[in-house]
């Protein structure tokens, strides 16, 4: 009884923030260089909301990078230079004016190796809050708990939250860094090639989970296990040297691709 | 003997040969602990720590000396770790790399091996003279501030170093500002490596004794300090001058001294490795 | 407003780090200014050329020459104690030790280092000069010998620790290749690894002999005060450092030409260092370029 319950409970905080999340991202004629190399050469693109898309390409398209400029994380590169525009709802992220932290709040990102901070694993997904300034005891303790809830994790952790979440397993480090990543509420999730340090089983786990998140989340993926791709994503697109080859509904791209170059890449003759 | 024979011989005796060199150090560290131990460990008592310098041996005590370390200590402490670690900080996260960043990375290491009796002389001019502090505890502190500053600055940036990138990725990734990110996750991270520094540093500075010589620090004080503008004495000068007399009371004076001297230099180190295996381990 | 704030946490950052460049800017501003007044009363030619340094003494002579020479006596004497032990120690406990022994003694070694100077001093004054005394009868009291000897025995972690992270570094491919052909541990040690190693090795032994030639405490208590042109380890003489301990503990009146010979003789120690400083930060940035 007490399950079912709970379950309700989760549903409804979720349900609370679903209008915020109808986001769409456009992509004017993006240009980057890292000094004089020219990762990224000229990409227009439309992402729709609510849905997963993956962006698949072999090591080095640029895919990382592209990935990255939704929440601005290059700008710490040294010799980062960048053209063009992104628009997520209507506002180009790279005016002047974007303040930088707001973005990044509503545009999570889970990375590649699963990498908690080394402290305790209600530190960990209250940090978010606490750094916005909240202070509120009861309000954090209760958003921990959905967060570490929505991230399949509660029942796992919930009698040792204080424990050092360097302690848990590779998988439910990731899991806790995808709570983390809930408990600020963002409307768009950056997922990095999130199951490459993995094993099956965990990433199994994770897949089940962006299945179930893309309902309430616009989720970018990248990945370079394209039966991945093809399992959870709605869209794909495919990366080759800094430009985007292809971009289509996932079904499309893996039983008939317009392109040449994305036939081989999907069917394994090169990347 | 054939040549392979020869060699293998050779590469023996080297072995041994290692060991000793290896060895000899540490036996001479014993040897000379054991002799000083022998020489002034009778002479701690109670009265010796708590006696004013005087005329007499059997009589005086390090009492004002070892209140000028203390004072010395706390005051070092307080001027240099917030300057070197902030420099720290900033030198390892916030520089780019520029004409500033090289010319800043090729000064700290070249101030790390300045002589200290040259830091005297710079304390001398501009805080004893020029800023008229005399000399003063606060003068001596602000010396020896400046001396161990390049130690810390490295020690900082070595342990921030450290820090898997992966880190400050996720925290901006969670809309943490720079700060933000450098306040609750790289120092907290770091926090082990840094405080073995600084107490490596500061063990320097309390065993030191040219610089503050030169700023005109006193062999002979009546009474402990008691604000940071008074004069002062140190213990690592108290011993030097009781072995520049000849009487042989002094010399015992002086091995008591240097027991008292170590026991603090060896807890400060033992405190520091405390602190790294302590925080290693929380990495592995 | 968290602009504004990120702001000023990251200029007054950045003003700490400026203090390190100001730290420089002063000390070689009040070593200049004093001795261009110096060397206003002094020329540079009897300065470098007169044998005799007696500014304390009525027939006044400041010739630094012998102030050099004790120096470099000193040194010498340390160096040569600290450079084959203190090479033999990092060779060894890189190519022959056990990990454990290796991880235990380091640190060890490195309380050497963290003695206090004056500590050592004692040693050589009280302990190390009556032993030698018994195989060196006209050895005297204060004397560069076992002030030298004392102070290599301090500098040995500076060269043993600084080598045995360049020879711990060498690619364990390359040793397998020697070892592969035959050659025993010392031959690949002397032919492959220190070879390898060889910038590490001299960036550690050029900062050895900085150290010495910057040492204080050890010649003031041990070597004597007497400035001497000799290479001769048995007499008392006076180093640079010395010198300045020895005004610095009199009462030298602020502005006088005594006064000023204390920063005369600290540029020069100031020039020395700071070139073999230079020289071995420009020999690790190469290195660690060609590793990188």
């Amino acid at each position: 009884m007490e399950k079912i319950k709970e379950k309700k409970e989760v549903k409804n905080i979720v349900d609370n923030n679903q209008s915020k999340s109808l986001q769409k991202i456009d992509i004017k004629n993006v240009k980057v260089w890292y000094d004089d190399f020219n990762a990224i050469k000229g990409i227009d693109m439309n992402i729709k909301p609510n849905s997963v898309t993956a962006f698949i390409g072999p090591s080095g398209c640029g895919k990382s990078t592209f990935l990255r400029l939704f929440n601005r994380m290059n700008d710490y590169v040294d010799g980062f230079k960048m053209e063009g525009k992104i628009k997520i709802d209507g506002k180009n992220i790279y005016k002047k004016k974007v303040n930088v932290e707001e973005l990044r709040k509503e545009i999570g990102m889970v990375f590649q190796k699963p990498n908690p901070f080394p402290k305790s694993i209600f530190e960990n997904v209250a940090y978010g809050l606490k750094i916005q300034g909240i202070k509120d005891k009861k309000f954090i303790e209760a958003r921990v708990e959905k967060a570490l809830k929505q991230a399949d994790l509660w029942d796992e952790v919930k009698d040792n939250l204080k424990k050092s979440a360097l302690a848990l397993s590779g998988g439910q480090q990731q899991r806790l860094c995808i709570a983390r990543t809930l408990a600020v509420e963002p409307s768009i999730i950056l997922m990095d090639e999130p199951t490459s340090a993995l094993d099956p089983i965990s990433t199994a786990k994770i897949e089940d989970l962006i299945f179930e998140l893309k309902e309430k989340y616009t989720i970018i993926i990248v990945t370079h296990n394209m039966q991945q791709a093809s399992r959870i994503s709605d869209y794909t697109a495919f990366f080759y040297l800094g430009e985007l080859i292809e971009y289509n509904k996932t079904k499309t791209i893996f039983t008939n691709p317009e392109k040449k170059q994305t036939e081989n890449y999907i069917t394994g003759r090169f990347g | 003997m054939n040549s392979i024979q020869k060699n293998r011989l050779k590469d023996q005796l080297f072995k041994i040969w290692g060991i000793v060199c290896t060895l000899i150090g540490l036996v001479l560290l014993i040897i000379f602990i054991g002799d000083i131990f022998i020489d002034g460990i009778s002479r701690i008592d109670w009265e010796f720590i708590t006696d004013l310098p005087s005329r007499k041996a059997e009589k005086s005590g390090i009492y004002t000396a070892l209140m000028g370390s203390i004072w010395i200590l706390i005051l070092t402490t307080i001027i240099s770790f917030p300057i070197g670690v902030a420099a720290g900080v900033y030198l390892e996260e916030y520089s780019k790399k520029n004409r500033l960043s090289a010319l800043l990375e090729i000064n700290i290491s070249n101030l790390a091996g300045v002589p200290s009796i040259i830091y005297g002389l710079l304390g001398l001019e501009l805080f004893a003279r020029i800023m008229n502090l005399g000399a003063s505890v606060l003068t001596g502190s602000l010396t020896l501030s400046l001396l161990i500053l390049p130690i810390i600055i490295v020690a900082t940036r070595e342990a921030i170093k450290s820090v898997p990138n992966s880190i400050r990725d996720a925290s901006f990734a969670l809309g943490a500002s720079k700060w933000q990110t450098i306040w609750h996750q790289i120092l907290p991270a770091s926090g082990g490596g840094i405080l073995t520094g600084v107490i490596l540093a500061l063990s320097r500075a309390v065993g030191e004794t040219a610089p503050l010589i030169v700023i005109g620090a006193l062999a002979y004080v009546p009474f402990a300090p008691s604000t940071p503008m008074d004069e002062f004495s140190v213990l690592p000068i108290q011993i030097f001058n009781w072995i520049s007399r000849p009487q042989h009371g002094f010399i015992e004076n002086a091995a008591a001294a240097i027991i008292i001297l170590l026991l603090i230099t060896f807890v400060m180190n033992g405190i520091a490795v405390y602190f790294r295996n302590r925080w290693q381990k929380k990495w592995k | 407003m968290r602009k504004i704030r990120e702001l000023v946490i990251e200029k007054s950052l950045l003003g700490s780090a400026l203090i390190t460049i100001a730290v420089t800017v002063g000390i070689i501003s009040v070593l200049a200014i004093e001795a261009v007044r110096f060397f206003k009363e002094v020329s540079l030619f009897d300065f470098f050329t007169d044998t005799q340094w007696t500014p304390l003494f009525t027939d006044k002579h400041y010739g630094i020459l012998p102030l050099l020479s004790g120096t470099f006596l000193t040194s010498l004497i340390a160096i040569s104690v600290a450079l084959p032990i203190g090479l033999s120690i990092s060779i060894y406990l890189s190519e022959y030790a056990p990990k454990s022994f290796r991880k235990t003694i380091k640190p060890l070694l490195e309380l050497l280092a963290a003695i206090p100077t004056v500590v050592y001093g004692f040693f050589a004054l009280i302990v190390v000069t009556p032993f030698l005394q018994q195989f060196i009868p006209n050895l005297s009291g204060f004397n560069s010998l076992s002030a030298g000897v004392v102070m290599g025995i301090m500098i040995i972690p500076f060269v043993s620790s600084i080598s045995e992270d360049a020879l711990h570094a060498v690619p364990r491919a390359l040793r397998e290749a020697s070892y592969g052909m035959g050659a025993t541990k010392l031959q690949t040690a002397f032919k492959v690894v220190v070879p390898a190693a060889s910038s590490g090795i001299i960036v550690s032994i050029i900062l050895a002999i900085s150290r010495a030639i910057g040492e204080t405490m050890i010649v003031a208590v041990a070597a004597g005060q007497q400035p001497r042109l000799t290479l001769d380890p048995t007499v008392p003489v006076e180093t640079i450092t010395a010198y300045i301990v020895q005004v610095s503990l009199g009462d030298v009146e602020h502005g006088s030409i005594e006064y000023r010979t204390i920063f005369a003789a600290g540029i020069t120690l100031f020039v020395f260092t700071f070139l073999l400083n230079t020289l071995s930060y420009r020999i690790r940035k190469k290195y660690q370029e060609k590793y990188e």
